[in-house]
């Protein structure tokens, strides 16, 4: 489909029209690196690890959530702008998660 | 005119040349479907962010009980059935994979492979959530919902019981409240059916298709932290 725009046209902002388009294979690889972690997240559940369950739990839920931020999103291929919406949006979840124990864990709240 | 393409372009989406040298989707706004496609990726994304942050409150309150009630949510965990937790989790990242390879359909105007792949989408979207309807029943069944203090295992840890409708109240909460993003995202995806099959989407202009994705890619996240939490405790 033929546009207006010549396709070597770079706009104002600095970057061209034109998309990356993954492989088809990158997708599956991705597919199967989750159902990996699925499997590890249940089987590691099942070993005693005391306190550290739910941190190992956690960080492999994190790194999960990254392969699918990073490929099934796209966001691996997308401007310096998305990226800096992506990571500070974490960031501020980060001052939440932060802010919100330093009051739990040390004002005289059930936790401390 | 080639600023009011925007209102009738959808029934000239196969014409692109009509309406002089447009897009027919490209809005008066943009200078081109380039700037358009980053827009509103980028603005989805602001979305997404305050998505992130609503479900991030609710686990953040989820740690804080969990560490006041630690023996009422590991009993509370084991009502779940961690098996269909699991193969629920498997179908929901099936339905990201068959999402992804529907923006990378609507990529290539490839028509039927984007709407099969949509259709794929809804139908693991739609035996997700049954199966959650299916494990909500067993709960109340089991009197295992807040309020309800009757819970099966009442009469080896009776000091827990309301510990255990604590974790229900939470499990209910925020599996609800993610069901609902899913029931949501069904809805838009019937939208994107039907959208993909009339031919609106191609190389030049996949974006909406892409912001489907990321909505029903964040819903997956949401699910991935969830899952551990829930039934893995």
């Amino acid at each position: 489909m033929a546009t207006s725009h010549n396709p070597d046209h770079v706009d104002h902002i600095g970057h061209a029209p034109a998309h990356h388009r993954s492989s088809l294979l990158s997708y599956f690889a991705v597919f199967m690196t989750l159902m990996v972690l699925t499997v590890v997240t249940v089987w590691v559940s099942r070993i005693n690890l005391g306190d550290l369950n739910t941190p190992v739990a956690m960080a492999i839920a994190i790194v999960k959530a990254t392969v699918v931020i990073l490929w099934f999103m796209h966001v691996i291929h997308s401007p310096r702008m998305t990226w800096i919406v992506v990571i500070s949006s974490f960031l501020w979840l980060a001052v939440m998660f932060v802010l919100f124990f330093a009051d739990y864990m040390t004002r005289g709240w059930p936790l401390s | 005119m080639s600023d009011v393409t925007l209102h009738h372009g959808a029934e000239h989406a196969a014409e692109p040349h009509k309406h002089g040298h447009h897009h027919p989707f490209l809005q008066h706004h943009f200078e081109d479907l380039g700037q358009q496609h980053e827009a509103s990726t980028l603005g989805m994304w602001f979305f997404v962010a305050q998505e992130i942050l609503f479900f991030g409150g609710a686990f953040c309150a989820y740690f804080v009980y969990r560490a006041m009630y630690h023996d009422a949510w590991k009993l509370g965990s084991h009502h779940q059935d961690w098996k269909i937790g699991a193969a629920n989790t498997i179908v929901l990242i099936g339905s990201s994979l068959t999402m992804a390879l529907a923006v990378w359909g609507a990529q290539g105007a490839r028509r039927k492979f984007t709407t099969l792949m949509l259709v794929l989408t809804l139908i693991l979207g739609g035996i997700f959530v049954g199966v959650k309807g299916y494990e909500y029943s067993v709960h109340i069944h089991h009197g295992l919902f807040p309020g309800a203090q009757t819970y099966t295992n009442v009469e080896s840890a009776p000091e827990l019981t309301r510990g255990v409708e604590l974790f229900m109240t939470f499990y209910f909460t925020m599996t609800g409240l993610h069901a609902l993003h899913m029931v949501i995202g069904a809805g838009l995806l019937l939208w994107f059916i039907k959208r993909t099959w009339r031919g609106d989407f191609g190389p030049e202009y996949y974006g909406p298709v892409e912001i489907m994705g990321l909505y029903w890619h964040f819903v997956d996240i949401v699910w991935i932290f969830l899952f551990p939490l829930l039934y893995l405790v």
